[in-house]
């Protein structure tokens, strides 16, 4: 299987391709993780992660260049199933509002705005840490072998909302209902990192590796 | 819901973990890699490596640390020490660290978190304190690890690094640090109740009711060095003594 991290202006990759070479190495995958921009690689793979680090604005504009946005719409528009982290699956919203409105790839409902109900709830923001993830068992395969109040690990200040709830896997709670982990079609996101999240984010990213989603 | 956050911190020196007492007297705890696994092993919500003579040699030798680490470790993991200008967080970052704390280069240049929390995202940007109290009922901080005093108002500089873009504070008292005396709850209640990014509570834990001090005056995160390298405490016990005290802990995954 080849699984390319796409490299664009943001994120920590390294750690996100481990983290994927792990998950593989633990289902007995035969994974080739790399690390990429280019058209040919993105094309071929058979499995596409956007890790994500850093602002809405930057990150998009760091998709923009080299066309990477657009090979990635090619390449998913044909179903290779893609998973983006954090910021990556923030990216995949109709727009984002940090840094002024930038859009999105409009790949699931919503927009990404700062968090303002745990401000007036007294909470501390960035959202920092370990929360449960709220879901229903046997409801996506994505969260196949993870039960519900299980930990992810979140820093985020702004957030999906107004999204689909059909669209919506998981959730969590800060504050509001946060999303945590979003899909439709072969496409999905994880609003926590799966790289950083142990048991619980190899176990995701092993169910991603293995996901066969319905065109 | 949110859970705290205990936090062992290895201080680092040319690769080899080690843990100053009041910053000085350097006693060695092993290797940084092995020391991570334990850890990640025994329930650490995060951890963080703070490279104690990053500024003056051997400055690379934590980016191979990191690299390591994060080779190894599913863990969020933060790195400070020696960090300044953006560039060195760049390359800490690429090495696989979550975030970087930045301590001295911020007082010479405060503007470098706004820079930095432009390029990077404020939840990469950790800003380390060292505080001392001026025996006046206020806190210093204090630049170099804790060498050079500077003047600047503890409370007012955690304050103003949050709105320049910090992501997280990093709070030292180096009044208790090393002491087991447990963290100095004004210094830590003061910060808290004055800023609204997550406060992560440093220096002075000896005894278990130390970690729930400090839950309880509102730090986000509970770090410490020398009780868990020293086998004093496992951190399935300092879980345990926040559980029992009503604090949300992660107990499982």
């Amino acid at each position: 299987m080849r699984v390319v991290v796409i490299d664009y202006n943001g994120g920590n990759l390294a750690s996100a391709a481990q983290a994927t070479r792990r998950a593989a190495q633990r289902r007995g995958i035969d994974a080739d993780v790399i690390i990429s921009r280019h058209e040919a690689d993105i094309q071929n793979a058979d499995r596409l992660i956007l890790p994500g680090q850093g602002a809405f604005a930057d990150c998009a504009k760091g998709l923009k260049e080299d066309g990477v946005q657009h090979i990635l719409e090619n390449a998913t528009q044909k179903g290779t199933p893609f998973l983006g982290i954090c910021v990556g699956m923030q990216l995949m919203a109709e727009y984002g509002l940090e840094h002024g409105r930038t859009e999105g790839l409009g790949w699931i409902t919503g927009h990404v705005s700062r968090m303002v109900e745990p401000e007036q709830a007294g909470l501390r923001i960035p959202h920092m840490g370990w929360n449960n993830l709220d879901f229903t068992p046997g409801a996506h395969p994505l969260t196949e072998g993870l039960t519900p109040g299980d930990h992810g690990y979140f820093v985020h200040s702004y957030a999906l909302h107004n999204g689909n709830p059909t669209e919506s896997i998981a959730t969590t709670q800060y504050g509001a209902t946060v999303p945590a982990i979003v899909a439709r079609g072969s496409r999905c996101g994880t609003q926590f990192h799966v790289e950083k999240s142990q048991d619980v984010g190899l176990t995701l990213l092993g169910n991603f590796l293995q996901w066969q989603p319905q065109p | 819901m949110l859970k705290l956050r205990v936090i062992p911190c290895l201080d680092v020196r040319d690769g080899r973990v080690v843990k100053g007492v009041n910053f000085v007297s350097l006693r060695d705890a092993g290797d940084p890699v092995e020391q991570a696994k334990l850890y990640d092993k025994a329930g650490a919500d995060e951890l963080t490596f703070l490279d104690i003579t990053a500024s003056s040699e051997n400055r690379d030798t934590i980016l191979d640390v990191v690299q390591r680490t994060a080779a190894e470790v599913y863990l969020p993991l933060t790195v400070g020490g020696g960090i300044r200008r953006c560039d060195d967080m760049r390359r800490l970052l690429l090495s696989g660290a979550d975030k970087c704390a930045i301590n001295s280069a911020a007082i010479r240049t405060p503007e470098l978190i706004n820079e930095a929390a432009e390029r990077f995202g404020s939840q990469c940007v950790v800003v380390a304190i060292d505080a001392r109290s001026n025996g006046k009922g206020g806190w210093e901080i204090y630049a170099k690890g804790g060498r050079e005093p500077t003047g600047i108002d503890a409370v007012a500089w955690a304050e103003q690094m949050a709105e320049r873009g910090a992501g997280e504070i990093l709070l030292t008292s180096m009044d208790r640090d090393g002491t087991r005396s447990g963290f100095d709850l004004d210094l830590l209640k003061t910060v808290c109740d004055r800023v609204s990014v997550p406060i992560v509570a440093s220096g002075g834990v000896g005894e278990l009711s130390h970690f729930v001090d400090g839950a309880k005056v509102g730090a986000s995160g509970l770090l410490a060095a020398s009780v868990f390298h020293f086998g004093q405490f496992h951190v399935s016990d300092v879980k345990a003594a926040l559980h029992n005290a009503g604090l949300p802990v992660r107990l499982n995954r």
